[in-house]
């Protein structure tokens, strides 16, 4: 059971038209290498859930950049003006989710939940057309679960069995997307042996772990 | 003396020891400033951070530990790192003590505006909504007018609402309001700020508190 492979043959498995989650907030916790070789992969159409769309040409920006991304849900993309004009130009589309809202159905969707109500957007845009309910004499609307064919996450050690390990506030998003996908690819900096990695500083288990990458390797 | 650490000083004075804190991105970052030395209070940063410290010397910037804001930061003895999903829930679980944030707009009732600008494109949340909905205590930091010189107390938010929850207190370089059932409430003025002027740069009614004063901060 190697679950060690290459830039090449993790982006080989990934189609046109996938929907993929990625993790980081900004460029931080990001796999950068996965990304970078899925912007020199012929795949277009994607569609791309995550924080932000990273930074004008870096991150995610480069998939941004060559027209491969058709739709982004996430929480902040105003940080990268390419993705602003790419909305206004009608080649990419976007899904807004309050970030808190957006990191708990990515929970939900690995938890195998049918969703749930949340408070956070009550009588805002945001919750335009989603069901509202009273409950407790509380307004709540209700978000789906949401999960991805792909999830490409960066984690700063693994094992050969594929526990994981995070660096400090590169954790971010990236956990819990690798419980919601089909198919989970993460990007580290090292990988050691089943069982140097203590069992109580393991924060995703490994059966959460499809394939690993080492970051700078082929 | 400069406004933003003013209103920053004001805003520190809101804060008790044990208190577990969220800093919006501008001024409420500088409230981290001038929390008094005798108490202590924890930092909480939303992309997963509880023990946020100082801004590290150029040559000990550590690519991978940054708060909200996407600025380097440090940690603090006892801070612990978690993933999103646990920081929002710390964060609508009704865990954070206080949230100080900047807004465009805030209306009568006290209700704000700070995600969105009417005409552009809306492609940026963040976490604007999840704190305002999920802290136990919301205290708003901003300049009483917009560089255009227009009031930001309005009578109606002209900008897409953050939430229906009310914020709790204003401080402005002007004025401090305490938000009411009925609206808000001018408890305090900044120190050589008259009346006239905080009536005349605000365009949302309010009530004057019969203890009104002069507070005394300084900076």
């Amino acid at each position: 059971m190697n679950k060690l492979i290459s830039y090449e043959e993790a982006v080989k498995k990934i189609k046109s038209g996938s929907r993929i989650m990625v993790g980081g907030f900004g460029l931080v916790g990001c796999p950068l290498g996965l990304v970078e070789a899925l912007a020199k992969a012929n795949v277009k159409d994607l569609e791309i859930i995550s924080n932000n769309l990273g930074e004008p040409g870096r991150g995610l920006g480069m998939l941004v950049r060559q027209k491969q991304v058709k739709k982004a849900i996430g929480s902040y993309f105003t940080s990268n003006p390419e993705v602003v004009q790419a909305y206004q130009e009608k080649e990419l589309e976007v899904e807004l989710i309050p970030q808190g809202t957006m990191s708990e159905a990515i929970r939900a969707g690995g938890a195998g939940l049918g969703g749930f109500y949340t408070p956070v957007s009550v009588g805002t845009k945001i919750a335009e057309n989603k069901e509202e309910r009273i409950l407790n004499g509380k307004k709540y609307v209700l978000q789906e679960p949401i999960k991805a064919d792909f999830a490409l996450i960066k984690a700063k050690k693994a094992d050969q069995l594929g526990n994981l390990i995070y660096s400090k506030s590169a954790r971010n998003f990236n956990p819990i997307m690798a419980t919601a996908a089909e198919v989970v690819i993460a990007e580290v900096e090292e990988v050691v042996e089943a069982g140097q990695l203590s069992p109580e500083e393991i924060v995703t288990p490994h059966l959460y772990v499809d394939y690993i990458v080492v970051k700078g390797g082929n | 003396m400069n406004v933003k650490h003013y209103i920053a000083a004001r805003a520190a004075k809101e804060l008790k020891n044990g208190d577990i804190v969220n800093l919006g991105i501008g001024i409420p970052t500088l409230v981290a400033d001038h929390i008094p030395p005798s108490i202590r209070v924890f930092l909480h940063s939303e992309n997963g951070i509880l023990g946020v410290g100082p801004s590290p010397d150029q040559d000990q910037l550590d690519p991978e530990l940054v708060n909200a804001g996407k600025k380097p930061v440090t940690i603090k003895e006892g801070s612990s790192f978690f993933d999103s999903a646990s920081s929002f829930a710390m964060i609508r679980g009704g865990h954070v003590t206080v949230s100080i944030l900047g807004v465009l707009q805030i209306d009568a009732k006290g209700r704000i505006a700070n995600w969105a600008v009417p005409g552009k494109s809306v492609l940026g949340v963040g976490g604007a909504m999840d704190l305002l909905e999920g802290s136990k205590k919301v205290i708003v930091t901003t300049m009483h007018v917009t560089d255009k010189g227009e009031p930001k107390l309005v009578k109606e938010l002209t900008y897409p609402m953050t939430s229906e929850r009310k914020v709790d207190l204003i401080i402005t370089d002007l004025a401090v309001f305490a938000v009411e059932e009925d609206g808000l409430q001018l408890i305090e003025l900044a120190p050589g700020i008259s009346l006239d002027e905080v009536r005349q740069k605000t365009d949302a009614p309010f009530r004057i508190a019969e203890s009104l004063r002069t507070n005394e901060v300084t900076v």
